[in-house]
């Protein structure tokens, strides 16, 4: 166990550092260089060298590189161009309310989808199961930010139970939970579908193995075969996915924060992208790269935790 | 085990017991499956639709006039019209055109792309497979909008940067897939056959072993279409994909969504198509995968 852990963190570090060098080699390869589009067509020579200065553009490439790597991993992303704060705090001011979200997000679809997809298995073929199935495939495929829009239509504009904007006041719990609603359904509902699909695929699978047709055999109640041997193992499939969810719920995300005008990384990114705020770009997509890397990590850590035999296997 | 030299082929790539259905054979298969018939309605109507746009649109997609803004639908505009008094229905119409477009160049380079590398990082030597497995792994770690924003901030926004985005970020998923194909018939006898008689690589390459992967490798790009047709409607939505006045129903979406208030026929206009467009993908290339790789079905 501990030389798997070892080498899944291995692998984990090695990803995010090709991940960096990706992200460098796409910024600074490119014709043209940062400071210049930060600035925008109609700056000066002279501000863009100060820029370039600044942002130690003027040296050459590999030195670029090694300073990249230096500060990132001293958690220095560079400074706002614009508000001239560190990217940092930026980034981690805004951390708390994406993540925020994607728990809730992901914690309805866990709630509801793993008992819909292991009900549909057991009772294959009927209408509720085949019901389940093609909603499923309904909710995967409806882009998230159509649902939050037509959300925002029902629940915000039409109904007006809900709020449509923001993320409720600062320190008042009740009235950010109240705000979560609404972005947590539009980000969750895919969700459902893919896991309660998930679950019946592997709980099918499971309850055609031969420790269930024993357990069957011995006479056990069928509750407690579908839950103490069944499900158990039809979960671990959901937990490798639900480690590469993230990447996926975070571009989601993306689009729900800018739906809803709430604050978060998604948020940032889209601010920054039409500031040209270069900087903040950079500190945003590293950081999503990095949580990506630890959760994917920590998933799979779980998994051969559960199930020896994944162990083995790297 | 002796194998005669054409049954490796079959055995490889397609699941025992399942004869391919050809030709009008699949369309019967698919009308079968309510879902599948229903996707079929829904994408022909979406290419059709795409293909002769110009004809069916009704007005200039993206004629102004301002006289009629937030026109609510009647006869003579059936979705209504938008903040600048553009038809909604023209609009849509000529926005499934952009959809179609994005969603196969897309799909066909990312195809192309991730057969290639899949096809060197499967069949070359060790060294190499693990450099492009790290890579692929290293993109797909990327949640892609946050890549596709990278590359937008420094490149700008055009038609071809918001293809080669898609396609970049769905490459990997296509290498991996042909990779592990790869290993899998590389060493089959028919492929020992050929390189003994002295092959080159890219004679075993691109006429052994390709033709054998493109089966499920064409069934996981087109369940894909639905997802980058998403993915472009969201960038735009984001006021980031195709530049405007282009009318992408993301960008539909985005300049509706300023007038929620107002009128909201034209987010209910601009999200409707991009709802049938998805559903009715997904449910063509379910329908596709059951008909012609069962085994698929258990990725869930």
């Amino acid at each position: 166990m501990l030389i798997y852990a070892l080498q899944r963190i291995g692998l984990a570090m090695l990803i995010c550092v090709v991940a960096m060098t990706v992200l460098f080699s796409i910024a600074y390869v490119i014709p043209g260089d940062p400071a210049s589009i930060t600035l925008g067509p109609r700056a000066t020579p002279e501000m863009r060298e100060a820029l370039r200065e600044r942002m130690g553009l003027d040296q050459p490439l590999p030195i670029q590189l090694v300073n990249f790597f230096g500060n990132v991993l001293t958690g220095d992303l560079g400074v706002d161009v614009w508000s001239k704060r560190p990217v940092t705090t930026i980034v981690f001011d805004a951390l708390p309310y994406t993540l925020a979200l994607a728990a809730a997000g992901l914690g309805w679809a866990i709630l509801l989808g793993i008992p819909l997809g292991c009900y549909s298995a057991i009772r294959r073929n009927t209408l509720i199961d085949k019901l389940t199935g093609v909603i499923s495939v309904g909710a995967i495929s409806v882009p998230s930010f159509v649902v939050a829009i037509y959300g925002i239509l029902i629940f915000a504009v039409g109904l007006r139970w809900l709020p449509a904007l923001g993320a409720g006041a600062e320190g008042d719990l009740l009235d950010q939970l109240w705000h979560l609603i609404l972005p947590a359904f539009a980000i969750g509902l895919g969700w459902v579908g893919y896991l309660a699909r998930l679950v019946r695929a592997s709980m099918l699978e499971v309850m055609s193995e031969n420790h269930v047709r024993t357990a069957r055999a011995f006479g056990l109640p069928e509750r407690m075969i579908v839950f103490r041997y069944a499900l158990r193992i039809a979960v671990l499939p959901t937990v490798t996915l639900l480690g590469i969810a993230y990447g996926g719920l975070l571009s989601n995300a993306v689009f729900v924060e800018f739906v809803f005008n709430r604050p978060g990384i998604g948020q940032l990114a889209v601010a920054a992208v039409n500031t040209r705020n270069y900087p903040v770009m950079m500190g945003a997509t590293l950081t999503t790269v990095f949580l990506f890397a630890i959760c994917t990590m920590i998933a799979d850590l779980i998994v051969a935790l559960l199930d020896p035999r994944v162990r083995a296997s790297l | 085990m002796s194998v005669p030299a054409s049954d490796p082929i079959a055995s490889a790539a397609l699941p025992a017991g399942t004869a391919a259905p050809r030709g009008a054979g699949v369309f019967r298969q698919i009308a079968r499956d309510p879902m599948g018939l229903l996707g079929l309605t829904l994408a022909t109507l979406l290419v059709v639709t795409g293909l002769f746009a110009d004809w069916l649109a009704p007005y200039d997609p993206i004629g102004i006039d301002v006289r009629n803004r937030f026109a609510d639908p009647s006869w003579a505009h059936p979705l209504g019209t938008d903040n600048l008094g553009r038809d909604l229905l023209s609009r849509v119409i000529a926005g499934s055109q952009i959809a179609l477009i994005v969603a196969f160049c897309t799909t066909f380079l990312a195809m192309i792309g991730g057969l290639v590398l899949g096809l060197i990082a499967g069949y070359g030597p060790r060294w190499l497979d693990n450099t492009l497995l790290l890579l692929f792994d290293s993109i797909y770690s990327f949640p892609y909008i946050m890549l596709a924003l990278a590359v937008i901030t420094l490149f700008g926004s055009s038609f071809f940067i918001v293809i080669l985005v898609i396609a970049v970020t769905t490459l990997p998923a296509y290498a991996r897939l042909v990779r592990t194909s790869t290993l899998g018939i590389k060493n089959s006898e028919f492929v020992l056959a050929e390189r003994s008689l002295g092959a080159r690589a890219p004679r075993i390459l691109f006429r052994h072993i390709m033709p054998n992967i493109l089966g499920p490798l064409l069934i996981i790009v087109s369940m894909d279409i639905p997802v980058v047709i998403t993915v472009e409607a969201g960038l735009s939505f984001l006021g980031l994909g195709v530049p405007p006045p282009a009318p992408s129903w993301g960008r539909i979406l985005n300049e509706g969504y300023s007038f929620i208030r107002q009128s909201y026929w034209i987010v209910i206009a601009g999200g409707l198509p991009l709802i049938l467009a998805t559903l009715g993908f997904t449910f063509l290339g379910e329908s596709l995968r059951d008909i012609f790789d069962p085994k698929l079905r258990k990725r869930g």
